[in-house]
């Protein structure tokens, strides 16, 4: 693994970190750690947390307590829009484009942040040469095509915003065996551009076999961490996320 | 409204320009609903005391300025420009401390909870003009000149040409804001998911009191216009402007910008044909809109130009 020869230098931290919706706690003193260069994995099943995670990465729901770390920064006192102008995106679960508005204008949206029109264009090609299959649909109506469409034009939106730390949210949910193995093939190149990745997923089998590390959360606690080989050996593991 | 043609063809022409005139200050004020309710799903019932405090404040700064009769020339041009502006930044600013004050703290709250907050808002800004300049109309200086192209036994009168020609150009300029524009994209994207929206970096709060200004403004300018045509101020001369205006933007599909623009010239136009062809046409050609809103409510929700794409796949 690449992260193992390079000095592992902090990308993400959340530290101690209690969620709530009103009185229920979901996320329960949640440490978690992302180190630069890695692909990284949070596991669990339906309602663990692990949606709420990144939503309180990224502002969206404010944790009662502890903190969220970027590259040594407090981002979890920071608004939405703030945060994500550090270099951290998120690719939502359910993908969430903007489904009146054309793959153009979706992935223009994704660089809202920047005003130079001609590094946008730039990015969007560089988008389109990931996924030939957006080019194709470039003036198309968002909400008109397929999930596996929708999923590779929210990866791209994301990637408009040139973040050092990518997470993704399911990125997998609803798509065939053929375009889940597509859309981890596509992350191995994002990383490879020196990206950052933080992977939320149910599909535990693709994720262990993609990632450095991973994380098992469990009602909101993280019961488990290690090595993603490890992680795949591991008879907890086994047992509930891969089947046996 | 007046009509001063003698022929049958004539009438109906001339009821046709009245209507388009009108149908031009319903579809300005209809912008703003639509553009609020698309923006933050809430019918901002003050809207109509809004735009009727354009009204108000121009009415009260020219008769400050002594203005009572008609004026002309490059004067009859900077007054026109500047009530419009006036009334622009009165409506446009008021529409936005309403929606800091009263809306934005209810934004997680129940639908039922913002949509009261509006009715109050409503009261309040009706009391305050009645306290203010009295409960009896008041009328308005009209000063632009009568006279207008004649075409025949027609007279289209030039503040009808005026209005529709302003309302054209600023319906222009709002769809390429909203088209082409950084704050346009902002503003279509909160609308169709704001959590989306904020992961993209646009700030929500910022995009929606842009949403609140650009519909004041228009609402302002409406206000304007609307009292040179019927130069009659009342408090609640939006109360009823309002709801009219509010149908127009239902009637082409609620948060639909070229349908509350469609709309409103079509509900004016129904309004003046009804005024002028049914027997006490004036009673009921606001019966005559509401029961047009009934029937859009049950044979086509979405309105005329609803959105047909999908929200959520």
């Amino acid at each position: 693994m690449d992260g193992k020869l390079k000095a592992l230098k902090s990308m993400l931290e959340l530290q101690n970190i209690n969620t709530f919706y009103g009185p229920s706690h979901v996320l329960q003193d949640m440490t978690v750690k992302v180190n630069q260069g890695e692909i990284v994995c949070l596991l669990g099943a339906n309602a663990a947390g692990k949606t709420t995670t990144m939503k309180t990465i990224f502002g969206l729901v404010k944790p009662k307590d502890g903190k969220v770390m970027f590259k040594g920064e407090r981002i979890d006192t920071l608004k939405t829009d703030q945060i994500i102008k550090k270099g951290i995106i998120l690719s939502p679960e359910g993908r969430r484009v903007f489904s009146r508005m054309t793959v153009r204008e979706n992935l223009e949206m994704g660089a809202f942040m920047f005003t130079n029109t001609t590094q946008v264009a730039e990015d969007i090609d560089k988008v389109y040469a990931l996924f030939p299959r957006l080019k194709e649909r470039d003036k198309q109506i968002s909400g008109t095509m397929s999930g596996g469409e929708q999923q590779m034009l929210a990866i791209g939106r994301a990637l408009m915003a040139r973040p050092q730390l990518l997470c993704l949210d399911e990125p997998s949910l609803g798509l065939s065996p053929i375009l889940v193995q597509t859309v981890f093939d596509t992350i191995h190149k994002i990383r490879q551009d020196g990206v950052t990745i933080f992977l939320v997923e149910q599909n535990a089998f693709m994720a262990l076999s993609n990632a450095d590390r991973g994380y098992v959360l469990q009602s909101g606690k993280i019961i488990m961490e290690d090595t993603a080989q490890n992680l795949l050996k591991n008879d907890t593991v086994r047992a509930a996320y891969l089947g046996g | 409204m007046i009509v001063l043609a003698s022929t049958s063809s004539g009438i109906f022409i001339q009821t046709m320009v009245n209507g388009i005139t009108l149908g031009a200050v319903y579809a300005l004020v209809a912008l703003g609903y639509t553009i609020v309710y698309g923006i933050v799903e809430l019918i901002n019932f003050a809207h109509g005391d809004v735009f009727m405090w354009s009204t108000a404040i121009t009415l009260v700064v020219l008769n400050s300025m002594h203005v009572s009769t008609a004026v002309y020339g490059f004067t009859l041009i900077g007054l026109l420009l500047l009530m419009i502006v006036i009334g622009a930044v009165v409506s446009g600013t008021l529409n936005v401390v309403i929606e800091r004050l009263a809306y934005r703290p209810l934004r997680k709250a129940p639908r039922l909870a913002p949509l009261i907050a509006a009715i109050g808002v409503s009261f309040i800004l009706e009391n305050i003009a009645e306290l203010w300049l009295g409960a009896s109309g008041i009328s308005y200086p009209d000063f632009f000149p009568n006279g207008g192209i004649v075409l025949g036994d027609v007279t289209i009168q030039y503040i009808d040409v005026v209005v529709v020609v302003l309302t054209v150009g600023l319906m222009y300029g709002l769809n390429m804001l909203v088209r082409s524009t950084k704050m346009g994209k902002a503003m279509r994207a909160t609308a169709q998911d704001p959590e989306a929206a904020a992961l993209m970096g646009v700030d929500i709060n910022q995009t929606i009191s842009f949403a609140f200004l650009v519909g004041g403004v228009l609402a302002g300018v409406a206000g304007v216009f609307y009292s040179l045509v019927i130069p009659v101020y009342a408090y609640n001369v939006g109360f009823e402007l309002g709801l009219i205006a509010f149908t127009a933007a239902v009637l082409g599909g609620i948060g639909n910008i070229t349908g509350a623009m469609a709309g409103g010239f079509l509900i004016g136009v129904i309004k003046a044909l009804a005024t002028n062809y049914l027997p006490n046409g004036s009673d009921l050609s606001d019966a005559v809109v509401f029961a047009i809103l009934v029937l859009v409510l049950a044979l086509r929700p979405s309105g005329l130009l609803g959105q047909q794409v999908p929200d959520k796949v």
